[in-house]
């Protein structure tokens, strides 16, 4: 499952998660980071299991943990299966059909956001809005 | 023997039409021939459903109790022009929100009257003795409207140009997101099922034919604007009745950091007239060309990175540079599919019969470039044309004797005469002051943001406020250094006056 971690500024320049992977001994995958000296935004993924273990040391050391359960979302609604969003994404999450309708593999979203600016019909969003 | 429309349309009265659609056709031609093919098929048809930024309406309001000649209006805060007459104006699709800007156009009101919401209207006149009112507001739906009569300048273009960006940085066009270093390929049109690809001599399209637009009845008006028979970027002018269309064949669209466009879903039905016809419409996907155009660059002409075709592109990767990269398409080919089908069916059910055009679209027509009196200058015109450069192996001080020598805070770096670097007097201080005394090559800042010598400088000006830099290297289409600009250069420029 995928978790987003978020640093306060004051935290920002401690090595925390290196502390937790050692902590923990949890193998972590980093899907994305966007760090600044606002504060920052890690994106990581780990093993359905550890998801309890790691929350709770993420959080005893103030840094916040979000279970991305919302990963890319489509309002069908909106989308006219043009597929302008597939060669954007870097994880392949879209492609088509026989039918030439658009296909998703949303497992593979690393949120990103390049295809929700894509889209022409604002149908994508990874905000947790609009989904089923 | 030669059919007519008027023996066409016969046949759909009385219910014995053979119609298919362009990419049955191909198959039928290819199993028995243009010329059987041409007896047994009576109609083709096509579609197509993408961005038709060239759209828009005409409305007309009826007359208020105390008469207004509106001057300016705006429809949910987007100014439809009103210059025509006292009640009429004209709403276009690219016309942006006053208040939330490109997020909301003329294409969303459109659809939002199609949708039967209500729309506000404010509108201000200076007052005549015939039409005295000054304000008006008012909120409107479509069934309050007198007419709603889309007439759209410039649909169906013939041929696209396909996209790519070249530059080092995302840039955000009506092509969509175009991602760095050629790392993927925006394409539109229909292939196979696109209108005038399926009769590229315009045999039977021009002035009078009836299509099928946004789910009505339309008609080509003729020759659109922009037309190249010529170069083969033929453009129609349309027509149909907003009143009669639905949102599932019209709809708004944002494209980010670009504006707004409305999506149509336009077919035309080509009457199988003969052999040559039925060959014509024969037509697939890898007979049709598109040029992958680098966006990147901010000039009319933009260079042709490859040609492909729609085949290649619609296999969802090209191979580009060596590289394979990752297509997109901007128009909707299961729409464009649904509006040949639907049209297909109207004229087999008889409620759609043909309509004969009166006149073609001009053959061997170009676009001029537009006159421009007072021309911006270009790169090669400001640029400092003795070229400095220094090999990555130099040393810093090498390369710091050379800015001296040259009154340079900038040279470029090149590697087995290519361009790898750019070094400036900042870097040389900065080594120093941290005790190096190393090689050019590991001061030098590595990823360059170049440019070519015929973009015009404000394109160019704009890079450098991005990336925080005061030079750029000017290369030519081999990558060889041929130049640099500076921001002096820049300055220079309006110091001294206008230039010529
Ligand atoms: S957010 Fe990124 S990874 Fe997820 S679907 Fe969109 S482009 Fe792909
Ligand atoms: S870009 Fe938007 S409208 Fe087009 S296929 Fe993707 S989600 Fe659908």
């Amino acid at each position: 499952m995928k978790l987003k971690i978020s640093f306060p500024e004051e935290r920002v320049k401690s090595p925390i998660l290196s502390e937790v992977i050692i902590k923990t001994g949890i193998l972590v995958s980093i899907v994305s980071s966007h760090v600044d000296s606002k504060g920052g935004e890690i994106i990581i993924e780990v093993i359905d299991k550890s998801y309890e273990a790691i929350k709770d040391e993420f959080e005893s050391r103030g840094v916040a943990v979000q279970l991305l359960d919302t990963l890319i979302c489509r309002d069908e609604k909106e989308c006219v299966d043009c597929g302008a969003c597939i060669s954007v994404c870097p994880s392949k999450v879209f492609g088509y059909a026989e039918d030439w309708s658009l296909t998703m593999d949303t497992q593979k979203c690393i949120r990103c956001g390049l295809c929700v600016g894509m889209c022409p019909h604002q149908a994508l969003s990874i905000d947790g809005t609009d989904c089923e | 023997m030669a059919k007519t429309i008027a023996e066409i349309n016969e046949k759909i009265a009385s219910g014995n039409v053979c119609v298919v659609t362009a990419e049955e056709m191909s198959d039928i031609v290819d199993n028995i021939g243009a010329e059987k093919a041409a007896k047994e098929v009576d109609v083709v048809t096509t579609g197509t459903f993408g961005a038709m930024c060239s759209s828009g309406v005409f409305l007309n309001f009826g007359h208020s109790e105390i008469p207004i000649k509106i001057t300016k209006m705006f429809m949910n805060d987007v100014e439809a022009y009103s210059g025509i007459a006292a009640v009429d104006s004209y709403l276009g699709a690219t016309q942006v929100s006053e208040k939330l800007g490109i997020k909301y156009g003329g294409a969303h009101v459109i659809e939002d009257l199609i949708c039967g919401k209500e729309v506000e209207v404010v509108a201000q006149s200076y007052g005549t003795d015939c039409y005295p009112r000054k304000e008006l507001t008012t909120t409107i739906t479509l069934d309050d409207l007198n007419q709603a009569i889309m007439v759209n300048p410039r649909n169906v273009y013939q041929r696209y140009d396909a996209a790519t960006n070249g530059s080092k940085k995302i840039i955000h066009t009506y092509m969509g997101e175009l991602l760095p270093d050629f790392k993927n390929v925006t394409y539109s049109g229909a292939g196979i099922l696109s209108p005038l690809s399926n009769d590229p001599t315009y045999r039977t399209i021009g002035a009078g034919t009836k299509i099928f637009m946004g789910g009505a009845e339309g008609t080509v008006v003729g020759e659109g604007t922009q037309c190249s028979t010529a170069s083969g970027y033929g453009t129609l002018m349309t027509t149909a009745n907003l009143k009669e269309m639905t949102k599932e064949y019209v709809n708004a669209a944002s494209f980010e950091g670009y504006g707004t466009s409305l999506f149509l879903g336009i077919g035309i039905p080509i009457p199988i007239l003969d052999a040559e016809m039925a060959q014509a419409t024969a037509v697939r996907d890898k007979d049709i060309e598109v040029s992958i155009k680098d966006y990147s660059i901010g000039k009319r002409d933009r260079p042709v990175v490859r040609n492909a075709n729609y085949e290649e592109l619609r296999s969802g990767s090209i191979s580009l540079n060596g590289k394979d990269v990752t297509t997109s398409c901007m128009s909707s080919f299961k729409k464009s599919r649904d509006v040949a089908e639907e049209l297909k069916r109207r004229i087999v059910a008889g409620t759609f019969l043909l309509g004969a055009n009166t006149t073609t679209l001009p053959p061997k027509q170009s676009t001029k470039p537009m006159k421009e009196t007072n021309k911006t200058p270009v790169v090669r015109d400001v640029m400092g044309e003795k070229v400095i450069t220094v090999d990555e192996s130099a040393g810093i001080i090498e390369a710091a004797g050379l800015m001296k020598q040259n009154e340079r805070n900038h040279v470029s770096v090149l590697s087995n005469g290519k361009l790898v670097g750019i070094i400036t007097s900042w870097d040389i201080s900065k080594a120093v002051a941290d005790g190096n005394t190393d090689t050019v090559n590991a001061c030098m800042t590595k990823n360059v943001i170049t440019c070519s010598p015929d973009e015009t400088i404000d394109v160019v000006a704009k890079r450098l406020t991005e990336f925080k830099i005061s030079a750029i290297p000017v290369i030519d289409s081999n990558q060889n250094v041929i130049g640099m600009l500076t921001s002096e250069h820049i300055s220079k420029l309006f110091t001294r006056g206008k230039h010529e």
